[in-house]
């Protein structure tokens, strides 16, 4: 791997996803890069691609399967093979997000019906409960860390809800979500350690509500049926991990960097504390544009010339939504934030058949969790601005964010 | 004014069924489809062009 200590001299076959620059904010290098070289290269991390422009992007979500999900996996840094596991790989490994079709069509089906915007409406009266009571913790206090002690509280107890597991395992989800995503992006070995643990939890799980069926996803799951065959153990455990790996600090960070914006951004928060739900629904979008926290990763199966660029086989590109979402070709005035932006076809939640199988899901939590905000605490900044650390790679939000009540 | 979801490119984003749930709604697995065959009733024009503009997939077209 590269060692990147050595700044970054030119983004165009330089750049570095993890470099704190581009973390703390990549739309400058974005901006760069689509002006002169529109798809950047690195050898950094082991090599990538990062296309900037919204078109290019949705065409290259749209290559399926020779722009593949499946083995090695949608994450920028492969397993190095002595740690592999390939019985925990492929469409085992988080299905829908971890396959191709036609592995991904049948479980994507099997999951979807879980997360429709009916489906999840039940979830939304134990999230505002959740809001509440995060709030009554500290709402007394002068000040809170808008991230630790809310954002990141909210979607690892909604999901323990759904799945129906202990709501008492909230942090250790936050600690396996973490070593999966956060330090195991670049530290391969404990992505693995901490996989292992969550699909160690999730087999005991399964093994319990295949003998003791509940009212929860994961007894759904393990019912359902393809082809007259119910969905194997694997597969369930699978799905199980997916909605730790994909669902938890993906919304946590967009609630965070939302909660970081009208914290430091007076007018729009003034704005937000007399908002109505026209203007609500736009917000969260523009957010969810502006603020986009996912990048997702794809694996060249085979030589594929794309425009000037050939992607050699076993290349990683980068589904760069979050690029796509500021690109001028397509955004009026994209690195501004236009709370009640009209037309907005920003593509935070993907495009193509991987589109966030938990998007209503997201966007559910999102609004629950900025409006009962604002409804309880409609005057805060932030308390030490330079205090405010950023998660990135391929996801990107706030982790620290000390804010001032009142 | 008719809208037309295409099915094959509806990806199931919801944004259409968010802002305009008179026009569309969603089957079992969240993919959108018109309600009275994609007819816009009166005064809902904007809507239509709204859900046009918003959709990702580029999966809603108007025909006048």
């Amino acid at each position: 791997m590269a060692d990147t200590r050595n700044p970054v001299e030119n983004l165009a076959d330089d750049y570095d996803i993890f470099d704190p620059e581009y973390v703390n904010d990549p739309v400058p290098a974005w901006a760069d890069l689509r002006g002169r070289c529109p798809i950047a290269h690195t050898e950094r991390w082991g090599g990538s691609w990062l296309p900037t422009r919204y078109d290019d992007i949705q065409a290259l979500a749209k290559m399926v399967p020779e722009l593949s999900s499946a083995n090695p996996g949608p994450i920028v840094i492969d397993i190095p093979e002595e740690f592999r596991q390939p019985e925990h790989e492929g469409y085992n490994g988080a299905s829908p997000i971890t396959a191709d079709p036609p592995e991904q069509t049948w479980t994507r089906r099997a999951l979807l019906p879980h997360f429709t915007p009916k489906a999840i409406e039940p979830q939304r009266v134990y999230t505002e409960a959740l809001c509440h009571e995060l709030i009554d913790g500290f709402i007394g206090a002068s000040g809170c860390d808008g991230a630790v002690d809310y954002a990141q509280q909210i979607p690892p107890r909604v999901i323990a809800h759904k799945l129906g597991v202990n709501g008492d395992m909230v942090d250790d989800f936050i600690e396996w979500v973490r070593g999966v995503l956060e330090l195991g992006l670049t530290r391969p070995e404990l992505r693995v350690k901490y996989g292992n643990i969550i699909r160690d939890f999730f087999a005991t799980e399964v093994t319990d509500r295949r003998q003791n069926p509940k009212d929860d996803l994961i007894t759904a799951l393990c019912q359902t049926e393809v082809d007259g065959e119910l969905l194997p153990d694997e597969v369930v455990i699978g799905m199980c991990n997916l909605q730790l790996v994909a669902g938890i600090d993906t919304t946590w960070s967009s609630i965070g960097s939302a909660i970081w914006h009208f914290a430091g951004h007076e007018d729009d928060r003034r704005r937000m504390a007399e908002a109505d739900d026209a203007l609500w629904d736009t917000a969260i979008e523009e957010m969810l544009r502006f603020y986009s926290p996912v990048t997702m990763a794809r694996n060249a199966l085979e030589d594929v010339e794309y425009g000037d660029v050939t992607f050699c086989k076993g290349d990683k590109i980068l589904m760069n939504f979050p690029g796509a979402n500021h690109d001028p070709e397509v955004f009026d005035d994209p690195d501004t934030v236009i709370l009640d932006r009209q037309r907005n076809r920003h593509i935070a939640f993907g495009s193509g058949i991987h589109r966030c199988a938990g998007s209503n899901l997201a966007r559910m939590e999102m609004q629950v969790a900025l409006r009962t905000w604002f409804e309880r605490i409609p005057e805060f900044t932030l308390a030490d601005p330079g205090a405010v650390t950023w998660a990135g790679g391929q996801v990107r939000g706030p982790r620290i964010l000390p804010l001032k009540i009142g | 004014m008719r809208i037309k979801v295409d099915a094959e490119k509806c990806e199931g984003h919801s944004r259409c069924y968010s802002l305009a749930p008179e026009l569309v709604d969603v089957d079992d697995l969240g993919n959108a489809f018109e309600l009275n065959d994609g007819e816009v009733p009166a005064g809902l024009e904007d809507k239509a062009r709204l859900i046009v503009d918003n959709c990702p997939e580029f999966a809603i077209t108007i025909e006048e």
